[in-house]
């Protein structure tokens, strides 16, 4: 395969990833979204890949093959129990509607673009071009966090700006040390099992997963004091 | 002059073939659902039934109302003949662009419209809302999905836009599945199929294109379907033209306008297959999930805008 396919490919599944971003923020459903940031783990380890290819990095390989297992796999399944067992797969409670965020969206990414542009000017990489989409997409991660009420999906764009910010570290640096994204993986795997116990506990004192009222509960508590 | 009768058949071809494509979805969406349906020829048998039929009118109606089966035809046909569908360098083409196009398309609306709304009944107003709602989003998401593909072509002109895909090297353009996606969906929403409208549907609280022609009859309702039927036609021509125009003919030789027009039936033949298979597997949304619909797909195509920008101008 020569360079500028592999460039081609690299800037497609860069897109791709854009895409996902913004189907994870329009999903109505919690299984869906689910779906979505699997979909987006499988994409991540596709995109080591054929970075791995392009670049002749054998380390990547190994780590394409950590990211396919945990976040396209292991990460989806402990959630999908997680809202299987506290029965919150109904419906993504936005506060905003939704033509409003992808909006908002749009202005996001389009802000991301215009800053990234003169760093990408000076790059020679191979995958120079991602960088904006992977800063677009770990803000549209924080959207998805700052649009939800409920604690899981804020979590699932927790995750979701993890993701964009390997696929960043991918784009950037042609992959990182193999010890440094081990020990990425094993973070971020505790941080979903301790994620996961929070949301009992939080289900057990509060009785509901929606953040406003875990603040009125919190406030009332103080009244009562 | 050629070139011109060229032109002229091209339009009757697509004016012609319009009632056979709409029969053919039908055709395939009865045999997905175990039926036998009416056959290829049945929109046809339709039409002519109905031009037959004495013309009813309300007391009411106005002259909008009876004007505006011509103009909705008329306008219609207009916009059939600027697409190319099998002659790159046609003379129509040359002249109208593609946003001319959107524009008879709104003209050729703007009278449907009225006419739901002439004659005062609740079913034509609702109609007529409804159907001003949703292309108020759907036109800027159509034009925004043509404008990346003028981006690369510098040109909003068709016969450039397909010359300069044409002649494009083979690479992986992810703007250009943006814009496609993005323009698959506004097709579909346009031409009032399942997802957004039922087209074989009479008597539904949601129902868009066929609640404002319900006061129709005769020779009236049969210059508003087949516009309609056009209009698809049209729409698969343009997605054909844009995305697929490989085997267009750019001389008028007659091997190679022969073999185009083969290519354009065979290419045609797929996506009409595809939308029945669609159509057959979809339900249809609520009424209020249809904006959010079309802001998906104007989403797309913005995005679509964006990677050619940051993927495919800097590299």
């Amino acid at each position: 395969m020569s360079g500028a396919f592999l460039q081609q490919l690299v800037d497609s599944l860069a897109a791709l990833m854009l895409l996902v971003s913004f189907a994870l923020l329009a999903q109505h459903r919690m299984l869906s979204v689910l779906n979505w940031f699997a979909a987006q783990g499988v994409l991540l380890a596709v995109t080591a890949v054929v970075v791995a290819y392009g670049t002749d990095n054998h380390e990547l390989y190994i780590s394409a093959v950590m990211t396919f297992l945990l976040k396209g796999l292991l990460l989806p399944w402990l959630l999908w129990r997680v809202i299987k067992e506290l029965h919150v797969h109904r419906e993504v409670e936005p506060l905003m509607n939704m033509p409003l965020t992808m909006l908002i969206a749009l202005a996001v990414t389009l802000f991301s673009f215009h800053i990234i542009q003169p760093i990408e000017k000076i790059s020679e990489l191979l995958t120079r071009d991602s960088m904006a989409i992977a800063t677009a997409c770990v803000l549209l991660g924080m959207l998805m966090m700052i649009t939800r009420r409920k604690a899981i999906t804020q979590v699932i764009g927790f995750l979701a700006v993890e993701n964009a910010l390997f696929f960043a570290a991918i784009g950037s640096t042609n992959g990182m040390p193999l010890v440094v994204e081990i020990g990425i993986a094993f973070d971020v795997l505790i941080a979903a099992l301790i994620f996961g116990l929070f949301f009992f506990q939080i289900r057990e004192t509060f009785d509901s997963l929606e953040v406003d009222i875990m603040q009125s509960h919190l406030i009332q508590e103080d009244e009562n004091e | 002059m050629n070139a011109f009768l060229i032109q002229f058949l091209q339009a009757v071809l697509l004016i012609v073939l319009a009632p056979l494509a709409a029969g053919f979805v039908a055709t395939c969406k009865a045999r997905l659902q175990n039926r036998r349906g009416g056959g290829v020829m049945q929109p046809w048998r339709n039409l002519r039934k109905l031009i037959a039929k004495e013309v009813v009118m309300a007391e009411h109606a106005s002259w909008i109302f009876r004007f505006a089966p011509y103009v909705v035809f008329t306008a219609t046909v207009m916009a059939a003949s600027c697409v190319p569908a099998v002659l790159v360098n046609t003379p129509l083409s040359l002249t109208a662009d593609v946003i001319a196009l959107v524009a008879l398309l709104a003209l050729a609306r703007f009278f449907l419209a009225l006419a739901g709304m002439d004659i005062g009944t609740a079913f034509g107003g609702m109609g007529a809302s409804r159907e001003m709602t949703f292309s108020a989003l759907a036109e800027p998401a159509m034009l925004m999905s043509v404008f990346v593909l003028s981006l690369s072509a510098h040109s909003t002109n068709l016969t450039t836009m397909i010359n300069h895909a044409l002649n494009a090297p083979l690479v992986l353009q992810p703007s250009l599945a943006f814009a496609l996606a993005a323009m698959v969906m506004i097709a579909i929403a346009e031409n009032g199929r399942i997802p957004i409208d039922n087209p074989t549907t009479h008597l539904e609280l949601t129902m868009i294109h066929e609640a404002m022609i319900l006061e129709y009859s005769g020779r009236h309702l049969a210059l508003m379907e087949w516009a309609a039927m056009i209009k698809l036609l049209l729409f698969a021509t343009l997605l054909i033209d844009l995305f697929l125009p490989w085997g267009m003919a750019t001389d008028a030789g007659i091997l190679a306008l022969t073999l185009a027009l083969a290519l354009w039936v065979a290419k045609l033949f797929g996506l009409l297959l595809m939308l029945a298979l669609a159509e057959t597997g979809l339900a249809k949304m609520r009424l209020f999930e249809a904006p959010e619909y079309l802001s998906g797909a104007f989403v797309i195509a913005f995005l679509g805008l964006l990677t050619h920008y940051m993927l495919e101008v800097g590299a």
